[in-house]
């Protein structure tokens, strides 16, 4: 047998870094903010934790500038569990990215729920190891991120809010502009890319496969197992779920709930046995009812 | 013809799927025991052992697919179908099918930012190598008799096989080439 040596590898290749999001599918993605949560979240059977110092609806209650978590926090979560851990880093902050990465952390989440530190610019994700997650709202926000090196996508919902209206309709938004292009002539599409503010290979590659190029999953609302399940429905590969399950009344429980729900999305039997008697869910604030200032969703260029 | 189930509980299903279906082979979703009375053989993808495990537990398939392996259908598990399958998970005490004399360590490269593609040669396919492509990877630390050592890596076991169960700690279903998939059908016949 042929001996391959262990210099020849070569690390951190575009295919692992999707390759890892391919591994999260039919997952559920959990917001924790010490190592309990983080235990309690992979009992639960979640396939990966995000690490943050406050959950959504506490930055949202709490207010001020919203940072990366200290690397003690995320250390703590890393040694606390063997599922990967991810940790966000504010829009455009490339030294917060730079430290996520030293840290080890599985995968980085741009994320619009922190204060963004570049109101023009996102990160080159590209230059990075490490995979990056970034939110959007339409398709042409989708593929600007996996142009900058995003190996995964999230729909962005409204974070925090444990109402699911925003990430039905930024699901639905996307899924939509990716049935219209696959049916549109080809000459029509280098309009669209520009529309769209999309890079036109992107934009070909869309409307030939009919699915983005990287996983798809979705966040933002997400506060019962039908909320998982209908995110499901509607084309998400995955869920993240933020505050809907710490701050909830039973968090084990509902967590296990959502992970299930995740796996039987389109078995409403189950469905039903999996939503019973699961406690308060979180309380929960109308999407709608939030003044522009307070909408996490449309920090992202 | 054969009708290959791919555990859909969680994890990298459909890539399997995608595979099976280049190779024209029918493949049905599993996510009930009651399905796998209606296969030949099953894939467990890779994903998240633990929480794939978890689900096994909830879901009363754990069992069943002990008995599915004891009559001697064939399985093949990729990553954490791999881990799923060991008998042995070194440090660990997660949920397994433990059908598969072989001991694991998880995420044994190190973390994400570890994760590489390497060329892998299986002689037993063909000379040229398959792109091994390694995600948080486990590495088999022992097998016992009659566990067949497939390929290596760095020394590293990476594709073993005992009787009709195959496991590799690498993603095939990640790449375009189909023959280790092709490997694992010809044992629904051997």
């Amino acid at each position: 047998m042929s001996e391959i040596l262990w210099s020849e590898k070569q690390k951190a290749t575009w295919r692992n870094k999707v390759g890892l999001a391919e591994m999260l599918k039919g997952g559920v993605i959990m917001d924790v903010v010490n190592a309990d949560q983080a235990k309690i979240a992979e009992e639960a059977g979640a396939v990966a934790v995000m690490a943050l110092e406050r959950v959504p609806a506490d930055i949202r209650a709490q207010g001020g500038v919203a940072r990366m978590s200290d690397p003690k926090l995320i250390r703590e979560i890393q040694d606390a569990v063997s599922i990967p851990v991810m940790a966000k880093c504010r829009i455009g902050h490339f030294v917060e990215a730079q430290i996520l990465e030293a840290l080890g952390v599985d995968f980085i989440d741009e994320s619009e729920v922190l204060t963004p530190a570049d109101d023009r610019y996102h990160v080159y994700k590209h230059d990075f190891k490490v995979p990056f997650v970034c939110g959007c709202r339409n398709l042409g926000e989708a593929l600007r991120r996996i142009a900058e090196g995003a190996a995964m996508i999230r729909t962005k919902g409204e974070a925090g809010t444990g109402d699911i209206v925003e990430a039905v309709r930024h699901m639905r938004t996307v899924m939509d502009e990716i049935r219209r292009i696959q049916h549109l002539p080809i000459e029509e599409l280098m309009t669209v890319a520009k529309e769209m503010g999309a890079p036109f290979e992107l934009v070909l590659e869309v409307a030939r496969k009919g699915k983005l190029p990287v996983p798809n999953f979705s966040a933002g609302g997400i506060a019962t197992p039908a909320d998982a399940a209908l995110m499901m429905q509607l084309g998400a590969e995955a869920v993240f779920v933020g505050s809907g399950i710490f701050k909830s009344k039973d968090p084990a429980r509902r967590a296990r709930a959502i992970v299930e729900a995740v796996t039987y999305y389109d078995d409403p039997v189950k469905l039903a046995e999996i939503s019973t008697d699961l406690g308060e869910p979180m309380m929960g604030i109308s999407a709608r009812s939030l003044p522009e200032a307070e909408q996490l969703a449309v920090r992202g260029w | 013809m054969v009708k290959v189930g791919v555990l859909a509980l969680q994890g990298d299903f459909e890539k399997h799927i995608e595979t099976l279906d280049r190779l024209q082979v029918s493949s049905v979703e599993v996510r009930e025991k009651s399905q796998l009375d209606k296969i030949d053989g099953l894939i467990i993808p890779g994903g998240e052992s633990t929480t794939i495990g978890k689900l096994l537990v909830r879901y009363e398939l754990m069992e069943p697919l002990r008995n599915f392996a004891k009559a001697g259908k064939p399985i093949f598990g990729t990553c954490a179908g791999a881990i799923l399958l060991a008998k042995e998970i070194e440090g660990s005490n997660q949920d397994r099918i433990g059908v598969l004399d072989i001991a694991v360590k998880r995420n044994a490269y190190g973390r994400q930012i570890e994760s590489f593609e390497a060329d892998i040669f299986v002689p037993k396919i063909g000379e040229l190598p398959v792109r091994g492509v390694f995600i948080r990877a486990p590495i088999i630390k022992h097998v016992k008799d009659g566990v067949e050592v497939l390929s290596r890596f760095a020394d590293n076991p990476v594709l073993v096989k005992q009787g009709k169960i195959l496991a590799a700690t690498f993603h095939p279903e990640l790449t375009n080439d189909t023959r280790i998939h092709a490997f694992f059908l010809s044992l629904f016949s051997a």
